[in-house]
């Protein structure tokens, strides 16, 4: 009787842990961050690109319009890929493209900026990447979609042919 | 008398570096206890990426403003969620979480109580 219970009890104990297991199996382990969250912006104060005037997010996101506020940065690869689509909705009525130049030498980024075109009404320089940590950003390049001064989406990596449709789409 | 002197200069000059020694013991303590969220398995103490020297320099200016290690990873758990913190808060979804390994240890105990009593009847 005695072994007859332990047993069950262990068939029983190692079902659960089978099934635990197998649970765990299914999902990925790698970290997915949410993407779709609608949150308020960060209020914040940085310098405007290349002078030493100061501006306040409350100035730079004052309009009734769409924003995209886009961290970006002359030394990253991906955000050159991404530059073409920029250019392409800078043309776009109702949205602002913000630029927040990450950790970056300001002279290489003119440089950046001078060879390709600017897409940018403003950018803020960003030395240490606080006012990217500010926004939750996790590195470059990342883009942020603002409506009445609430994040509504968010692009980690660089823009492609999708995601711009789809920015395209939302803000109509 | 000189001597004296000299030696509360030094006392002096030693301990200068008492406040900041104890803010970086500070901040070491929290980034060792903040997930570098674009590294695999790291904190961001031991990391050396981008987001993670950000994350310092933010810890240190926080500290410098006064802010508690609480406000701090409040602050963080805001921006990037729960995951950024190593050592989970004990709420409601992770009480299995903390609960679990006493309940172990007191079911494991049970187990070699028994054991010793069948030996010994």
């Amino acid at each position: 009787m005695r072994i007859k219970t332990s047993i069950i009890f262990l068939s029983i104990i190692f079902v659960i842990i089978f099934f635990i297991f197998y649970k765990g199996l299914q999902n990925p382990n790698i970290y997915t961050p949410s993407v779709n969250i609608k949150k308020n912006i960060p209020s914040f104060e940085a310098k405007i690109f290349g002078t030493n005037n100061t501006i306040s997010s409350k100035e730079i996101f004052k309009e009734n319009k769409f924003y995209l506020m886009n961290v970006w940065a002359s030394w990253c690869v991906p955000c050159q890929e991404e530059h073409v689509f920029l250019i392409n909705l800078s043309k776009e009525e109702n949205l602002k493209i913000i630029g927040l130049n990450y950790k970056d030498n300001i002279k290489k980024a003119q440089i950046f900026l001078n060879e390709r075109k600017n897409p940018y009404e403003i950018i803020i320089s960003d030395p240490n990447g606080i006012i990217a940590i500010e926004w939750g950003a996790y590195g470059v390049p990342e883009t942020f979609l603002i409506s009445n001064k609430k994040v509504i989406k968010k692009i980690i990596g660089p823009l492609n042919r999708n995601s711009a449709l789809e920015i395209e789409r939302l803000i109509q | 008398m000189k001597l004296y002197k000299y030696l509360i200069i030094i006392f002096i000059i030693f301990n200068f570096n008492l406040p900041n020694a104890q803010s970086e013991k500070l901040q070491s303590k929290i980034t060792k206890n903040l997930r570098c969220l674009i590294c695999q398995g790291q904190s961001v103490y031991d990391s050396d990426s981008e987001f993670a020297n950000s994350v310092k320099v933010l810890v240190e200016k926080k500290i410098n403003n006064g802010e508690s290690e609480k406000q701090i990873y409040g602050y963080l758990e805001d921006k990037y969620g729960e995951w950024i913190l190593y050592d989970p808060e004990f709420k409601k979804n992770t009480y299995f979480l903390w609960l679990l390994p006493i309940l172990m240890f007191f079911i494991g105990g049970a187990i070699i109580f028994r054991l010793f009593n069948i030996k010994k009847n």
